[in-house]
C-alpha cells in the first residue's frame, strides 16, 4: 500500500492570507472602511511607501486617487510628510510593514508625530509572526517599541469584524494612533459574539471558571478556538477576554477579570514576549495587588525567528490552535 | 510657480541693520546662560534676516495666521538664533531673552513647537525637517494655499539619509512652495562638515535631485537677497534650494578668528566685550 503523498507546505507568500481553509473572511476590510470615513471625512488622506497594494490602502487609492500619496520606498518621509499634513489640518493614514514603520521611522514618529500628539493613524501589515520571510520582515517587537512612545494610541484587532469597526472611531479619535493590520483575506468571527469595538475597552468574549484567556490581535480568534475545543475535551472551561487596544490598556477590566478566583491566567500575543501584552497585563495585575491563581504567558519566544510556512511557524512557536491548547494543557 | 511679494521692500542697509539686532539679541541671550550656540547664531543672521525682513510673509501678533510663509528650523540648536528673530519680528517680547534656557521658558535650548509662538516644527533630531516640509507643502497645494514652505537646515544636516529621501520626495511630487536653505558653515560637532562627511560638490548634488539650486555668500545681503528673489520668481515646478556659505560668529571679530568650534566657548567676561565688538561695526 503507498503512504499518500505528503502535502508540502512552502513559505507563505508575502500576501498570504492567515484564514484557514474553512474559514469565513472578508477582502480588505481596511480599504473599504477607510474609503467609505474617507466619504465622510474630506480631511482624510493616505499615504503608502510602496505598499499600498499590501497593506489594502490600494482599494482608497483606486477610490479616491487624488487623495492618494504614493511616497515611494521612504518611510522617514512617510512619517515625516505625514506630520506635515497633519500640522497643515488634514488627518493622514499611512500605511508600510510594521518592521519599517517601527524599526526604520521611530525617530520620525517619535518626535514628528507623537510628541506633538499629531492626528496620523499609521497602519501596518505583516505585524508580530504573520510572514514566513523571516525576521526582515516579522514585527515581532513593534508592540514594545511603540508601547514605549508618550501619546501613541496601539491597537491591535482580532479580525475583519474588529478593523472594520476600529477604522471609524480611530478616524473619529484625534491624535496618533498605531494600528496592526491584517490584510487581504481577513477572517470574520467576532461577529459571532456580542462583540463592539470601544477604544481603550477590554471585551469578554466567553466566559469559564477554570482559565481566563487575555489575548489580542490574531491571538483572540486562536484562543476563541481552543477554548472551544478544551471545552468540547472536557480539559478546561475557558474564558476570553479581548483586549484590542493595547495601549491605553483597559487596567481596570482586566484586574477585575483577574481577581475572579481560582482561574488560570493566560495572555495570548502575536508578538514576543518581552514588551507587550502579557507583561503588561502582569504589571497592572501587580499593581493593584491582584495574584490569580497561576499567570502564563502565550507568545513569541525573545529571538529572531525562522523562515518558513506561516502553519508550521505558528506550530513551532506556540501560536496555533493545536499548540494553545497542548499548553494550557501542559499548565493545568 | 512664481511667489508674490508683499509689503515694503527693506534696503541692503536695513536688512543689515535687523541682522545687526539679530545678532544682538542672540548675545544678550547666551550671555543669560554663559553658554549657548552664538557661533552658529552670529553666522545665520544675515539668513534670517533675509527670511523675515524680505521673504517670508507672517502676522506678528498671529503666528497661527493661516495664510502665513511656514518658516521650519530642523537645526532645533538653532534656536536661538530663530529665537532671536522672532524677537526683532516681534513675534516675541525682547524682554523674553532674559529667559533663555531657564527653567520654565518658552525659549529652551533646542526648539520645540509646543514651547514657542513661532517655532513651527520640533528639531534637535536632525534630518526631520524637509519631510515635515514636504508634508505641509503638499497640504498647503490641497488648500490651493498660496503659502510657501522654508526649511532651513545645516550643512551636517545633510549627513542625515532622511533628509535626502525627503529631497527626492519634494522634487518626486513638484512642490514649487517648498525653498530648502543649507546653512554652510563648515563646522559640525566633531569639526568641518566637508571632513566628517563630505556632501560636495553639494550644489550638484542638489540640482542633480531636480531642485533649482543656487549657492551663495551667506554673508553678503545683496546676493542672499538676489538668491530669494530668483527662488521665488522661479516658474518651473521644482523645489528650491539656497546653498549659504556662512561664516561663523560673523559680525563678532574677535570670535570669528578664535578657534571656532560647534559648542563656541566664550568666557564670563567676554560676553559685553562681545557685544561692544558687535557694535563697532554695527551698519552706518
Amino acid at each position: 500500500m503507498n503512504a499518500p503523498p505528503k502535502t508540502r507546505l512552502t513559505t507563505s507568500a508575502m500576501i498570504a492570507s492567515i484564514a484557514e481553509d474553512d474559514q469565513e473572511t472578508t477582502s480588505a476590510p481596511f480599504g473599504h472602511a477607510l474609503v467609505a470615513q474617507a466619504k465622510a471625512r474630506p480631511e482624510i488622506v493616505g499615504l503608502s511607501a510602496d505598499l499600498s497594494k499590501y497593506t489594502d490602502l490600494h482599494i482608497f487609492a483606486q477610490a479616491m486617487p487624488d487623495r492618494f500619496y504614493q511616497m515611494g520606498m521612504a518611510e522617514q518621509v512617510l512619517m515625516g510628510a505625514s506630520a506635515g499634513l497633519a500640522r497643515e489640518g488634514f488627518q493622514p493614514w499611512a500605511t508600510t510593514y510594521a518592521v519599517f514603520a517601527s524599526r526604520r521611522a521611530y525617530d520620525f514618529i517619535a518626535l514628528g508625530i507623537a510628541e506633538e500628539s499629531l492626528n496620523v493613524k499609521i497602519v501596518c501589515a505583516l505585524p508580530g509572526l504573520t510572514t514566513g520571510y523571516g525576521p526582515s520582515h516579522q514585527a515581532t517587537d513593534d508592540l514594545a517599541m511603540f508601547r514605549a512612545m508618550p501619546n501613541l494610541t496601539i491597537v491591535d484587532p482580532c479580525d475583519a469584524v474588529d478593523i472594520e469597526q476600529a477604522v471609524p472611531v480611530l478616524a473619529g479619535h484625534p491624535g496618533p494612533v498605531y494600528m496592526r493590520l491584517l490584510r487581504g483575506q481577513v477572517p470574520r468571527v467576532l461577529h459571532r459574539y456580542d462583540y463592539r469595538f470601544q477604544l481603550g475597552k477590554a471585551a469578554l468574549l466567553r466566559d469559564g471558571p477554570d482559565v481566563l484567556f487575555i489575548s489580542t490581535g490574531l491571538m483572540t480568534m486562536r484562543v476563541l478556538a481552543a477554548a472551544e475545543r478544551m471545552e468540547a475535551e472536557g480539559i478546561a472551561r475557558a474564558g476570553v477576554l479581548h483586549v484590542p487596544t493595547i495601549k491605553p490598556l483597559d487596567t481596570t477590566t482586566i484586574q477585575a477579570a483577574m481577581g475572579t478566583p481560582g482561574r488560570l491566567v493566560v495572555t495570548a500575543e502575536n508578538h514576543s514576549i518581552v514588551g507587550g501584552l502579557g507583561e503588561a497585563v502582569a504589571a497592572a495585575a501587580l499593581r493593584a495587588g491582584v495574584v490569580p491563581a497561576g499567570f502564563r504567558m502565550i507568545g513569541l519566544p525573545d529571538a529572531f525567528l525562522d523562515a518558513g510556512a506561516l502553519p508550521t511557524l505558528h506550530d513551532r512557536y506556540g501560536l496555533s490552535v493545536t499548540t494553545v491548547v497542548e499548553q494550557v494543557k501542559g499548565w493545568m | 510657480m512664481p511667489q508674490k511679494q508683499t509689503g515694503r521692500r527693506l534696503s541692503n542697509i536695513e536688512l543689515e541693520e535687523r541682522a545687526y539686532n539679530i545678532r544682538r539679541h542672540a548675545i544678550r541671550m547666551a550671555a543669560v546662560q554663559g553658554q549657548g550656540y552664538i557661533g552658529q547664531a552670529l553666522g545665520v543672521a544675515d539668513v534670517l534676516a533675509v527670511s523675515y525682513f524680505h521673504a517670508l510673509r507672517y502676522r506678528p501678533a498671529d503666528p497661527h495666521w493661516e495664510g502665513r510663509d511656514r518658516f521650519l528650523l530642523s537645526i532645533g540648536h538653532y534656536a536661538i538664533a530663530l529665537y532671536a528673530a522672532l524677537i526683532e519680528a516681534g513675534v516675541l517680547p525682547e524682554e523674553e531673552l532674559e529667559t533663555y534656557g531657564s527653567d520654565g521658558s518658552r525659549l529652551p535650548m533646542s526648539g520645540m513647537a509646543a514651547y514657542t509662538p513661532g517655532m513651527e516644527i520640533t528639531g534637535g533630531s536632525l534630518g526631520h525637517g524637509l519631510g515635515i516640509g514636504v508634508g505641509m507643502a503638499l497640504g498647503l497645494k490641497r488648500k490651493r494655499s498660496d503659502a510657501c514652505v522654508y526649511n532651513l537646515l545645516s550643512d551636517g544636516e545633510l549627513g542625515e539619509g532622511a533628509t535626502w529621501e525627503a529631497a527626492l520626495s519634494a522634487a518626486h511630487h513638484r512642490l514649487d512652495n517648498l525653498i530648502a536653505i543649507v546653512d554652510f558653515n563648515n563646522q559640525q560637532a566633531d569639526g568641518p562638515s566637508t571632513e566628517m562627511l563630505s556632501s560636495e560638490p553639494v550644489t550638484d548634488k542638489w540640482a542633480a535631485f531636480g531642485w533649482l539650486a543656487q549657492r551663495v555668500d551667506g554673508n553678503d545681503m545683496a546676493a542672499l537677497v538676489a538668491a530669494f528673489d530668483a527662488a521665488r520668481r522661479h516658474s518651473a515646478d521644482q523645489p528650491r534650494v539656497i546653498i549659504c556659505d556662512t561664516r561663523m560668529c560673523k559680525g563678532v571679530p574677535f570670535l570669528e578668528t578664535r578657534e571656532v568650534t560647534h559648542f563656541v566657548r566664550v568666557a564670563p567676561e567676554e560676553w559685553d566685550k562681545a557685544l561692544e565688538a558687535l557694535d563697532a561695526g554695527r551698519p552706518q
